[in-house]
C-alpha cells in the first residue's frame, strides 16, 4: 500500500465543503455556548437558590455524561418528545449545551476570581448590577479565564467530529467516507488530523493575541 | 443643625455574632469623627454599614436627615427601601478602603472618571477633566496615565481618594486606609487627608493612628466589643485619668507615634 495524497485532490471540494460545515458549527457552538454558559455561571452565582441548585445538577449531568451519548439522546431520543431536528441544528444544539456547561463552570471560577473589594468599590461610585459587571467584573475576570477559555473552544472544535454519527456532513464524516471509498484511510485520516491541527493552531494563536491584549493594560500583575 | 450622619441603635449580627451592640452616634458635618479601637470591636463593621456595604440587623442610619437602605415606621419595624432612594442616599457618601480597590484594567484616570461616565452619564472630555482636577488635588496629575499595578501604595490610596471625591461626596469614609501602606508612605495619604479635613469635609475615620486622630479628628468615638464605651474630643477622650479599657488599649500604641498622648 502507498501513500498517495494525490487522489485526494479529486475530492478536495467535498473536503473544503465539509471543512465548512465543521467551522460553521464550531463557531455556532462556541458563540452560542460562551453566551449560554455566560448566562448559567450568573445565574448560578447571583440568582435565587433555587434557580442555582437546578442549573448547577444540569451542569452535571452534561458534563458527567459522553457527548457521545448526549447527542444520541438529543436526535433519536428527542423525536420522542416533539423535537425533531434535522443533523445540523441537532448538532449544533447538542454542540452548544455541551459547551455552555463548560463555559459557565469556567466563567463561574472567573466570577469567583474578581476580588469582592473591587465590586464593593463599584457599588460605593453608585453603580448598578450590571454596570458592575459590564466594566469591573467581566474585564477582570477576563483575564483570568482566557487560557481555559481558549482551551475549552479547542477541544469543542475536537469534538465536533462525534456530530459524523448524527450524519452531520462535517470533515470526518466526509473524509471517512471518501476513505471507505477509495480504501485510502490512512490518506483520507492524515488529511483530517491536519485540518483539524490547522484550525486549533489558529484559534491557538488567536487566544494568545487575545492574552497579550489584555496583558498589555497592566491587567496581569494586579 | 441636622447631623451629616446620625446612626440609633444600630445592631448588627453575623449569625449567631453580635458584631455592634446598639451603636448612638452623631456625625456633625463639615468634622471628622474617627473610630478607634482594638480588633474586633466593630468599628469596620459600623463603617461599612454606613456605607452600606453590609446591612444592619436593627436600628436606623440616617445621613443628612434621609434614612439609608430602611425606613423605620413609627411602631418600630423596618422597611428596605426602593433601590433608586437607597443609590440617591448613597450617592452623598464616599468610600475609601484599607486595600485600595482601584480597577486594575484601567488607568488612575480611569479609575477616578469611570462612575462619572457611567454613572453620571458625562462626556468623556468633560469627565477627563474633572477626574485630571481630583487628581490634581491629590497630587497625582502627572501619574494619570498609569495603572494601579504601577503606582505605590501610598499613591493607590490617594488615586482611590480622589476617585471617591469625583463623585463630590458630602460624607467620606475612611476604613484604616494607611494600615497597608509602609510607614513611609502612610504620611503621603494622611496628608491628603489632613487637606480634605481643613477643607471643611465631613470624615468618618477608622484608623490606627491615634496620633492623626488625636491631632485631626474633632470627635473620638472608642468602640470595644461592638459598643461605644466614649465618646467627645479628643481633649476628653483621651485625659487622665483614662476609661481603663482605653488606657489598656492605648498601652499597645506607645511605640507608634502615640507617646505624645501620654
Amino acid at each position: 500500500m502507498t501513500f498517495d495524497l494525490g487522489f485526494i485532490a479529486q475530492h478536495l471540494p467535498e473536503v473544503i465543503e465539509a471543512a465548512g460545515t465543521t467551522l460553521m458549527i464550531w463557531a455556532a457552538g462556541a458563540f452560542c455556548g460562551l453566551a449560554l454558559g455566560f448566562l448559567v455561571a450568573l445565574g448560578r452565582r447571583y440568582g435565587p437558590a433555587p434557580l442555582a441548585v437546578l442549573l448547577g445538577v444540569i451542569v452535571e449531568l452534561l458534563r458527567g455524561t459522553p457527548f457521545l451519548v448526549q447527542l444520541f439522546l438529543l436526535y433519536f431520543g428527542g423525536p420522542f418528545i416533539g423535537l425533531s431536528l434535522d443533523p445540523i441544528p441537532a448538532g449544533v444544539l447538542g454542540l452548544t449545551c455541551y459547551a455552555a456547561a463548560y463555559y459557565s463552570e469556567i466563567l463561574r471560577a472567573g466570577f469567583d476570581g474578581v476580588p469582592a473589594g473591587h465590586v464593593e468599590a463599584a457599588a460605593c461610585v453608585g453603580f448598578s448590577g450590571w454596570q458592575t459587571i459590564r466594566r469591573i467584573i467581566l474585564p477582570e475576570m477576563a483575564v483570568l479565564v482566557m487560557p481555559a477559555l481558549v482551551n475549552m473552544t479547542i477541544l469543542l472544535l475536537k469534538e465536533t467530529a462525534v456530530l459524523s454519527i448524527i450524519t452531520v456532513p462535517e470533515l470526518t464524516m466526509v473524509t471517512s467516507a471518501i476513505g471507505s471509498e477509495s480504501y485510502a484511510f490512512v490518506e483520507a485520516l492524515f488529511l483530517l488530523a491536519l485540518f483539524y491541527w490547522v484550525m486549533v493552531e489558529i484559534c491557538g494563536h488567536l487566544g494568545r493575541f487575545a492574552e497579550l491584549r489584555l496583558a498589555r493594560t497592566g491587567l496581569v500583575a494586579r | 443643625m441636622i447631623a451629616a450622619v446620625s446612626v440609633t441603635g444600630l445592631v448588627k449580627r453575623f449569625g449567631q455574632a453580635e458584631v455592634l451592640r446598639g451603636i448612638d452616634l452623631e456625625v456633625p458635618a463639615g468634622r471628622v469623627t474617627c473610630l478607634i479601637g482594638p480588633s474586633g470591636s466593630g468599628k469596620s463593621t459600623l463603617l461599612r454599614c454606613l456605607a452600606f456595604l453590609e446591612e444592619a440587623t436593627e436600628g436606623a442610619i440616617l445621613i443628612g436627615g434621609e434614612p439609608l437602605g430602611f425606613a423605620v415606621t413609627p411602631d418600630g419595624r423596618r422597611t428596605r427601601l426602593p433601590s433608586g432612594r437607597i443609590r440617591a442616599v448613597r450617592s452623598q457618601i464616599g468610600m475609601v478602603f484599607q486595600h485600595f480597590n482601584l480597577w486594575p484594567h484601567m488607568t488612575a484616570l480611569g479609575n477616578v472618571s469611570e462612575a462619572l461616565k457611567t454613572v453620571r452619564r458625562l462626556g468623556r472630555s468633560e469627565a477627563d477633566d474633572r477626574a485630571m482636577a481630583q487628581l490634581r488635588k491629590v497630587g497625582l496629575q502627572n501619574r494619570a496615565n498609569l495603572y494601579p499595578s504601577q503606582l505605590s501604595g501610598g499613591q493607590q490610596q490617594r488615586v482611590a481618594i480622589a476617585r471617591a471625591l469625583a463623585l463630590e461626596p458630602k460624607i467620606m469614609l475612611f476604613d484604616e486606609p494607611t494600615s497597608s501602606l509602609d510607614p513611609e508612605l502612610t504620611g503621603e495619604v494622611l496628608n491628603v487627608m489632613r487637606a480634605l479635613a481643613a477643607d471643611g469635609m465631613t470624615m468618618v475615620v477608622v484608623s490606627h493612628e491615634i496620633g492623626f486622630a488625636a491631632s485631626v479628628g474633632h470627635q473620638i468615638a472608642f468602640l470595644d466589643h461592638g459598643q461605644l464605651l466614649l465618646r467627645g474630643t479628643p481633649q476628653e477622650v483621651f485625659r487622665k485619668p483614662r476609661h481603663a479599657r482605653l488606657d489598656q488599649f492605648l498601652d499597645t500604641y506607645l511605640d507608634r507615634g502615640a507617646a505624645m498622648l501620654l
